[in-house]
């Protein structure tokens, strides 16, 4: 009953790199102004992503958007949008620090998040991504494949959060 | 699981991400100074308390992040439907009654 987490395949979990991170509310009507700003066709139905190289963007509210780039690209994607206020108003807030993104990747990726995810994973799409709850912690679930997931976590609930998956990995290694 | 239609993200989503958020369709009145204290404390306070079929306001805060309305059976706790914040009540008139 003791068997090493490392040695379970069927599921891993593990910390990704950090990226640079936006929230963009935007009026629908004004999408293309902020597809052009950030180089990107920015998605309109909520829970669709595009994602291009780097760039990534999620629509998760009639109004809002999760944006991913490379850290390197963050001041000058700010600056761009800045440059754009005048005519366009809108809002967007770094959220780089705030959040903590973690891999979930495997054949039981699904089995693990449905430990404490509600929504049925089985039905979200490939590419999409979805603002949702994980035992109570807010979180921002990515899916990049049929077994591949990313959640995004505010850092204070990422103890939280990233216990509950290690207990939920050992668990299912032992066929619980 | 209860499953809640949201009309923005156009999905029946999971109860745990929604919250509860009074009675619908109850207007702030427009110049509140020229209300009586009586007027003002029926605004603030006093609700329809429905048996039945009751319009609602819930956010989809664990989601798309939006408010919006629903009739809801308080006996059965069924939800007939729900719609988006600012359109009006949907009249049920001639169709069934909510089991
Ligand atoms: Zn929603």
């Amino acid at each position: 009953m003791n068997a090493p987490v490392t040695s379970f395949d069927a599921v891993s979990v593990a910390v990704l790199s950090p990226v640079a991170r936006f929230n963009l509310r935007i009026a629908p009507a004004d999408l293309a102004v902020a597809s052009k700003v950030f180089g990107l066709t920015l998605p309109t139905k909520i829970g669709a992503g595009v994602r291009n190289g780097d760039r990534a963007a999620y629509c998760i509210g009639p109004d809002e958007w999760l944006l991913h780039a490379a850290e390197a690209d963050q001041t000058a994607i700010m600056s761009s949008f800045d440059a754009a206020r005048a005519d366009t108003p809108h809002s967007i807030t770094v959220l780089s620090d705030r959040e903590i993104i973690i891999g979930i990747t495997g054949p039981a990726a699904i089995d693990l998040l449905s430990t404490c995810c509600p929504l049925d994973l089985s039905c979200m799409a490939v590419g999409g991504a979805k603002r949702t709850v994980f035992d109570y912690a807010q979180i921002v679930l990515i899916r990049d494949g049929d077994d591949a997931f990313r959640l995004e976590v505010w850092r204070s609930f990422f103890p939280h959060v990233h216990g509950l998956l290690e207990i939920g990995v050992r668990e299912l290694a032992v066929g619980l | 699981m209860l499953l809640i239609q949201c009309p923005y993200c156009d999905d029946a989503l999971p109860e745990l991400e929604f919250a509860y958020a009074g009675e619908a369709h109850i207007d702030r009145p427009k110049d509140p100074s020229a209300l009586s204290d009586e007027e003002w404390r029926d605004f603030l306070f006093i609700r329809s308390n429905v048996k039945g079929v009751h319009a609602e306001r819930w956010r989809h805060i664990n989601g798309c992040g939006r408010f919006f309305n629903a009739l809801r059976d308080t006996v059965s706790d069924r939800f007939v439907t729900t719609y988006k914040a600012g359109e009006p009540r949907p009249d049920l008139s001639g169709k069934e009654p909510a089991q």
